[in-house]
């Protein structure tokens, strides 16, 4: 098979344009929960995670825009939006 | 100029379709896209079933750029230790015109948006909406890049999130049981390794579906469909059973298992990964459908929900297509008659009943409650497996009859079971 890969190298695969701010945010106060939680395991990318302290941290760098956290966690929790335009990820294959 | 006809939210195939429609009508048309250029943003599994959309478009797929056309299909039920497959080829998926194409988004919607061009039509990249202007309830153009841009009409070809039809008002609040997450990597192999692995000749293509341990016995499955020299490899999954609160899945560990098949293996044996990729995809069919037609706007394509997935065919792609041309059409008639109100409008969503995008979507809107079935998923993949593994074991001993060796797997409670299941599976 084709080498196995973990998920930073794949996502280095990707051409990303990098935006001034991030796109998502975790609305204030909100990062304890549990509607959030789902968004680790289920984010294609792996971008959420949960710290020492319970909270769940959110990094947009290498967000392919697929939306599953809006679903997932939804609006009340996150403030969620796409890049600006011109920035995010860029396929070449898609 | 003061005024668009026509903003077009997006350029994937919905917004070029409506976009190419329209170019040569003397419409003043903008397609406003968020990538640095149309496909930028996009990505099917997949493939392309052309015989819809053929007479909307004349001449214009000729020289398209598809990978390949699709010859062979297969499905696979995927047990833990087992896997149990059926092929199909036959003679029309060899001859012209093909009726399905793999293509990569990048290279086609970018080539789309190129013959929209040609044909006079403007397409604008790097240019994300903002927000939408309603002027009292009526959608009157957009706000990008901090420019008010106003138009009769604003088309939502945005994709399935669609945040303009939901600023417009015009979505429910999304329910997770009508969604699917796609993820996909493209791994490159150069053409003769694809023909000689999937036994293909020429530009011949070879599209495989995997239904069962796959997605861990839950709604979705595996793809595999061969490009000129890749293979797009990749898993869809229920967003509902992915998220599921007592053991949400780990999704992307998911395609690497995947890979790891030995049914998989060796099929991308010294590839390399060239780019993953992940998308949210409508599987809510006919009843998940919301407005699509608003004062000053429709919804298209993705957007609008309009795919449809029946097990064997996964289709979406030409829903889009049609439905941006059908909403051209619409813009048309409305702009003939001077009112762009939601009920001169509204010949949009007649135009689609009386197309097979809304034919096909009531046909089969039973569809998503049959094909959700955990049994699917689950049970028969392992039954398949287990009665194969017994059929085909030749012991040290005596081989039992094939039909007790059948019928071992069959009680009467599981053959109640399966009878119950094709009686539902009858609605599709």
């Amino acid at each position: 098979m084709s080498e196995k890969l973990d998920l930073k190298a794949k996502l280095g695969l990707d051409v990303f344009k990098p935006a001034a701010l991030p796109h998502i945010k975790i609305r204030e106060g909100m990062t304890r929960d549990p509607r959030l939680t789902p968004a680790i395991r289920v984010c294609p990318a792996g971008l959420y995670s949960e710290n020492e302290d319970g909270e769940i941290v959110l990094t947009v760098d290498g967000c392919l825009e697929c939306g599953t956290c809006r679903l997932v966690c939804g609006t009340e929790v996150l403030d969620w939006n796409y890049p600006p335009g011109g920035t995010g990820v860029q396929y070449r294959f898609g | 100029m003061d005024k668009f006809d026509v903003i077009i939210a997006g350029a994937g195939l919905a917004g070029l379709g409506a976009a190419y429609t329209l170019a040569g009508s003397g419409l003043e048309v903008l397609v406003l896209e968020r990538g640095d250029y149309p496909g930028a943003k996009n990505m099917t599994g997949g493939r392309l079933y052309l015989n819809p959309v053929r007479s909307l478009f004349p001449d214009l797929f000729d020289n398209a750029p598809f990978e390949r056309f699709i010859a062979h299909e297969g499905v696979t039920l995927l047990a833990k230790d087992r896997a149990v497959a059926m092929h199909y080829t036959g003679r029309e998926l060899k001859d012209e015109p093909h009726h399905s194409y793999t293509i990569l988004r990048a290279k086609f919607d970018r080539w789309l948006g190129e013959r929209v061009e040609e044909k006079g039509g403007t397409v604008l990249s790097k240019t994300r909406i903002d927000d939408i202007i309603k002027d009292n309830g009526k959608i009157a153009g957009v706000i990008a890049g901090g420019d008010e841009l106003r138009a009769d009409v604003v088309l939502a070809c945005d994709g399935v999130l669609s945040l303009v039809s939901e600023k417009a008002g015009l979505r429910k609040p999304a329910k997770n049981s009508n969604f699917a997450l796609g993820i996909k990597e493209v791994i490159t192999l150069d053409s003769t390794t694809i023909n000689e692995r999937f036994g293909l000749e020429g530009n011949e293509g070879a599209a495989r579906l995997f239904v069962g341990k796959v997605t861990q016995g839950k709604f979705g499955g595996g793809f595999l469909y061969t490009n000129r020299e890749s293979v797009s490899l990749g898993i869809v999954m229920g967003i509902e059973e992915a998220a599921e609160e007592t053991q949400p899945i780990d999704v992307p560990a998911l395609i690497e298992a995947f890979k790891a098949r030995p049914e998989i293996a060796p099929l991308i044996r010294g590839g390399s990964s060239a780019e993953y990729s992940a998308h949210i995809i409508p599987e809510g069919g006919f009843r998940a459908i919301d407005s699509i037609v608003g004062d000053g706007i429709l919804v298209t394509g993705d957007a609008a929900g309009l795919a449809l997935n029946i097990g064997f065919t996964v289709r979406g792609m030409e829903f889009a297509l049609a439905s941006g041309y059908f909403a051209a059409q619409a813009v048309l008639k409305a702009k003939e008659a001077g009112r762009f109100d939601a009920g001169t409008l509204g010949i949009y969503r007649k135009l689609l009943e009386e197309s097979f995008v809304l034919k096909d979507l009531r046909n089969f809107r039973d569809t998503p409650s049959v094909i959700g079935n955990p049994r699917f998923f689950n049970h028969y993949p392992e039954l398949a497996g287990a009665i194969m593994k017994d059929i085909y074991e030749v012991p040290a001993g005596r081989k039992e009859r094939i039909y007790p060796t059948v019928r071992k797997h069959l009680s009467i409670r599981e053959m109640w079971d399966i009878f119950s299941d094709i009686r539902r599976t009858m609605k599709i």
